[in-house]
């Protein structure tokens, strides 16, 4: 992985001590919660319902096992224990005091990590997908894209205050993990007819309370443009994106305003002036990045599955992990394992200090000291021989790290919800758990086979609700938790946003009412179907059927 | 208000006039874009430098071709959160080629400055008790920057290749 050299070190350095002396101001009362606000939410930190709240940028999910030491530690030392991996592919923790910013901050440079505009009005980590550089459809791994793009977003100082916050996110390979077509730029790679590979570009995707899908604003560009034409984009976005109105100022309204093509006029005129430019990355410094992310040594291997047989047979428990887990690996004798954080019961992304520290040393010891973290909330391990598979398992599995769900109903992405956040409305803890509780049985899981259930306890969409395959949203009733349901909604390659099923409802209605989707969908499937392929094939009205009896009146209010 | 310009705390020698006061026939004069507009022929041959003020609603395309004949551009930040002149300043620098003063003012922040600097302004008007020790703070918070952005400092990625070849 990336690692930093004397520039990198030394701006985040510098970075610290700005930190420190602005917090001691504010701590001396010499500047005011106004004036301090806009400084610690572009350094990561905001003021949640019971305490501060920090959050750490993991790049593009690459983390190394010594960084995961070091945030165990700050768990332990300067939080209550645990952390929140979120769907940014970050890591928050929701206990911090304030006077211990600028110390935390100091113990994250000494490991290369920062939380510099993980917040505010600017450019955020930049993700991608979890399996770069190892998935076997990839085309090329997306990162040197991503740590350039990184760089050049960093401390920009044309656009640090942008209208609203922006999110780019980069895949290399057809198949989407990376939720690129709901962000503000995703970066998509093809091959063009040539078969050079470059950058499909979509624009003006993301959720929140005007959900959209992107649009391809540019169908291929040579990856040396892509910085040139990021900056275009922003700086058609940083002039003409609305100010007046913080619902209104994201990219995706002035795309919508505007109209893709006018849109795009704007942005190739601006693209025609300063694309031969020095921000036409040099060969030389693409291949100095890139060099970080070359495979490791991989031990001579071939593929073993077969041998695995007689165990799969023995251990059920190891055959279901295997199935729903472990992922085909480029390289022959390796397969790429994820670690579910998703026991059922367990609150979706959240890890202890203790299992911190136990996985970073299974990073160390299975996989090259090196780990990801996944926008649906999980880890991910890219380089574990299959000839160990079966021991890495027997150790998560003594972790509760185990659960074979990957994909599946209980694999649920959750915001922190109303038990910390200022903004929720409603709390999405309680309901992820109440629903991956209600899918504990794994027989049963692999039964309903790839569904994406995603929860957010406001419109602000953290919890990705509007793709998930079911999403819930919580909302405020007169004072009361209701949770309103959408079906059909997707984050891959064929992004589509979900379709409202009827009127909320209270949370205690909300595990039977995802049981009599699931059964519909089951009932109604034809060889091979996913939920999804079920539901784009018959359509919305058998589940509110379902869920709302022949009273469809019901289902027509609105909650 | 003070003052700095170059990096250094100066008096203002601009009178800053509205769309509906007259002109004085002379002394340094900053005007909105509309009295530019109105009234530049007027303008242009009086003795003293002139300077233009624009909001952050007016894009400086519309005075592109006239930075030969101004001394002065000033770009206003309503708040610190409107974040368009920095885009303005440095199409104003890099594009139209402008090399007189151009100032921020408005709501302009100590710890924006260092962006501020990096598009291309070279004086702004602060409120602060001690301006100087502000700006310098402020100046020295970074060394290393990833972009270039029009200003003489090098990016890290040049500054990589230097190395590099001197190896």
């Amino acid at each position: 992985m990336y690692r930093y050299d004397e520039f990198d070190q030394t701006l985040v350095n510098e970075r610290v001590t700005q930190f420190r002396r602005q917090v001691a101001r504010r701590l001396d009362g010499e500047m005011s919660e106004d004036q301090f606000k806009p400084l610690r939410l572009m350094n990561g930190l905001y003021l949640q319902l019971h305490a501060y709240m920090l959050r750490i940028n993991v790049p593009y999910g690459c983390l190394s096992a010594t960084q995961l030491r070091r945030l165990a530690h700050i768990a332990r030392r300067y939080d209550k224990g645990f952390g929140h991996f979120t769907t940014r592919q970050n890591l928050q923790f929701n206990w911090i005091s304030l006077i211990d910013t600028p110390d935390i901050m100091a113990e994250l440079a000494e490991v290369e990590m920062n939380t510099m505009q993980s917040s505010g009005n600017c450019v955020r980590n930049i993700t991608a997908d979890h399996y770069a550089g190892r998935a076997k459809d990839e085309i090329e791994d997306p990162r040197v894209w991503c740590e350039l793009l990184r760089q050049y977003s960093i401390l920009n100082p044309e656009f640090s205050y942008l209208p609203r916050k922006f999110k780019l996110a980069l895949t290399g390979a057809p198949n989407d993990r990376a939720a690129v077509a709901v962000h503000d730029i995703g970066l998509r790679m093809h091959h063009d007819e040539r078969g050079q590979p470059g950058f499909e570009v979509i624009v003006g995707g993301g959720q929140g309370r005007t959900p959209v899908i992107g649009k391809t604003i540019r169908p291929w560009i040579e990856p040396q443009h892509v910085i040139s034409y990021v900056e275009a984009i922003l700086r058609v976005y940083n002039l003409y994106g609305r100010r007046d109105n913080i619902f209104k100022a994201r990219i995706k309204i002035l795309v919508n305003a505007l109209g893709i093509e006018q849109f795009r006029e704007l942005v190739d005129t601006e693209w025609e002036q300063i694309r031969n430019t020095d921000l036409r990355i040099p060969n030389a410094e693409r291949d100095r990045i890139n060099a970080y992310f070359a495979l490791p040594e991989y031990a001579t291997a071939e593929d073993i599955a077969t041998e695995f047989s007689a165990l799969r047979a023995a251990e059920p428990a190891f055959d279901a992990w295997l199935r729903s887990n472990v992922i085909e690996h480029k390289v022959a004798g390796y397969a790429i394992v994820n670690i579910s954080l998703k026991a059922p019961g367990r609150i979706p992304g959240d890890l202890s200090a203790d299992k911190m520290d136990r996985v970073a040393d299974l990073a160390d010891q299975f996989s090259f000291g090196e780990l990801r973290v996944s926008h649906r909330q999980n880890l991910t391990f890219v380089d574990v021989r299959q000839a160990d598979l079966h021991t890495l398992w027997q150790q998560l599995e003594s972790l509760e790290l185990a659960t074979p769900n990957i994909g599946l109903a209980s694999d649920i992405i959750a915001c922190p919800g109303l038990d910390y956040c200022a903004l929720a409305n409603a709390r999405s803890i309680p309901i992820a758990q109440d629903i991956g509780l209600h899918f504990a049985d794994s027989e049963k899981l692999q039964q309903v086979g790839n569904l994406t259930i995603n929860i957010s306890g406001c419109m602000n969409a953290c919890g990705h609700h509007h793709v998930g395959n079911i999403g819930i949203l919580g909302v405020d009733k007169r004072g009361k938790e209701f949770f309103q349901l959408t079906l059909g909604g997707s984050s891959d390659e064929n992004a589509s946003l979900g379709d409202r099923l009827g009127r909320g409802l209270p949370q205690a209605e909300v595990p039977a009412a995802i049981e009599l989707i699931v059964d519909t969908y089951l009932a109604a499937r034809r060889d091979g179907e996913t939920f999804l392929q079920t539901y784009r094939r018959i359509g919305i009205n058998p589940f509110r059927d379902a869920v709302y009896g022949a009273d469809n009146n019901k289902s027509r209010q609105v909650a | 208000m003070r003052l700095i310009k170059d990096r250094r705390i100066t008096t203002n020698p601009f009178h800053r006039i509205s769309a509906d006061d007259p002109i004085p026939a002379d002394g340094a004069l900053l005007v909105p874009l509309i009295v530019w507009q109105d009234h530049w022929e007027r303008l242009v041959t009086r003795p003293d430098p002139i300077g233009v003020l624009l909001t952050s609603h007016e894009h400086p395309e519309v005075i592109g071709d006239d930075v030969d004949q101004l001394d002065l551009i000033a770009l206003e930040f309503p708040t610190f959160r409107d974040g368009r002149a920095y885009s303005y300043a440095r199409l104003i620098r890099e594009r139209y080629g402008f090399a007189g003063e151009l100032r921020a003012v408005g709501d302009v922040l100590l710890e924006q400055l260092h962006y501020m600097e990096r598009v291309g302004f070279n004086s702004f008007e602060i409120d602060s008790e001690d301006p100087m020790i502000d700006f310098e703070t402020a100046a020295k918070d970074f060394s290393v920057w990833y972009q270039a952005s029009g200003d003489d400092r090098s990016a890290a990625a040049s500054l990589r290749q230097a190395i590099k070849r001197d190896d």
